[in-house]
């Protein structure tokens, strides 16, 4: 029941991309097609359990133990930093098939900043291991859902008859907007 | 280019939010009301700016190989720098921003500068780039936060422009955020082209 309440909260009352404003980046930036919003899902998905699960780590068994909660940012950054280089390694080798629908996607997510939020919050809202990957992967189809279902309406735009000053990135931000509203029907369920 | 046209950039011609479509978390996440969005603004400026003046230093002693790497971690020392002296001196403030504080590390504009400035140009050019692209980025962020305070209760600053009453919500929460800062960057487009 607590999994199920944190999940349902993580994808649809605190949608981490319409509601917290985490990984908005590629939020706007991988959202022409439906097919790379797919495509970033995944391996975003990938790397966000992993640095949650690697972070959490380190935050209680090295960081907490020596007292050196203040170097958490640091610490944090350059475990996500040479995770992405693990495991694009890693997938080169293991799987060329995955790695050629990921690759493109895995060097920007070192910057995006749902990961590394994510890791942060796990530890602030003092969840144990498990809450902790249940979190992550609840955020990962979170972002999923609101990119896929964005890449969806930016796609419609694109034949739309929209007034001249608007096009591009201000009318994808307004209609962000309105799929945030839409959102924010979700507030109160949990 | 003079140091005057390197300093003004960052303002309108290539202002970070709002032409450069950089560092959009924090612009979207921070700016319910124009104060958290000007000190989340003058955060990254002072990061930006110590970034900058750092890298550019440095930039000789560091093997092109792990340069990004090593950018990475300058800039995730300021931020905790900036974290720590903010817990310290402005808890208020520090609560309201939370998150995004630590999440200045991962801002693009920052390393972004880094990157295509600071590591090709001298000290004093560098250091003027980071103050005027991080004083433009933190215009942005209080010119967006002033528009969704004022239309969302009614005030700027917490002065009183017209009765909350009549304010609409809708614009201090999320959704606001997306549709005040898209007409403002159809608006600042505009402005630019003219």
């Amino acid at each position: 029941m607590e999994y199920i309440i944190i999940i349902i909260a993580a994808i649809f009352v605190n949608n981490i991309v319409l509601n917290q404003f985490l990984g908005v980046c590629p939020f706007l930036g991988v959202s022409k097609k439906i097919s790379t919003a797919v495509g970033m899902t995944g391996a975003v998905t990938f790397v966000m359990v992993i640095a949650t699960m690697v972070t959490y780590l380190i935050q209680v068994y090295i960081l907490n133990p020596l007292g050196l909660q203040f170097l958490q940012t640091i610490f944090f950054i350059l475990v996500i930093a040479s995770l992405v280089q693990l495991v694009e390694i890693i997938l080169k080798k293991v799987s060329p098939s995955l790695y050629q629908a990921l690759g493109v996607f895995l060097p920007l997510i070192t910057t995006n900043c749902a990961i590394l939020g994510v890791a942060i919050l796990t530890y602030q809202k003092e969840f144990n291991l498990m809450q902790g990957v249940v979190f992550a992967i609840a955020n990962a189809i979170g972002f999923g859902l609101a990119l896929v279902l964005f890449a969806g309406l930016r796609e419609h735009l694109d034949l739309m008859n929209i007034p001249k000053g608007l096009k591009g990135t201000p009318i994808a931000l307004i209609v962000a907007g309105i799929l945030a509203m839409a959102f924010m029907g979700f507030s109160g369920l949990v | 280019m003079n140091q005057l046209q390197n300093f003004t950039k960052g303002f309108i011609k290539e202002n970070p939010v709002f032409v450069l479509l950089l560092g959009m978390c924090p612009t979207l996440g921070v700016t319910s009301s124009a104060i958290n969005g000007l000190g989340m603004g003058l955060a990254t400026t002072f990061v930006l700016l110590m970034s900058n003046v750092v890298i550019s230093t440095i930039k000789n002693v560091i093997p092109s190989k792990v340069k990004i790497p090593s950018f990475i971690v300058v800039i995730a020392s300021l931020v905790t720098v900036v974290e720590l002296v903010m817990q310290a001196y402005l808890p208020e403030l520090y609560k309201s921003l939370g998150l995004f504080i630590p999440l200045i590390v991962v801002n693009c504009i920052v390393l972004g500068r880094a990157e295509a400035f600071a590591s090709k140009n001298t000290i004093f050019s560098s250091a003027v780039d980071g103050l005027g692209m991080g004083l433009g980025f933190a215009f942005a962020l209080t010119l967006l936060g002033a528009a969704r305070e004022l239309l969302g209760s009614g005030k700027i600053f917490d002065l009183t422009i017209f009765p909350e009453d009549y304010g609409m919500l809708l614009f201090v929460l999320a959704p606001g955020a997306f549709i005040v800062l898209g007409y403002l960057i159809a608006l600042i487009t505009r402005l630019n082209k003219a």
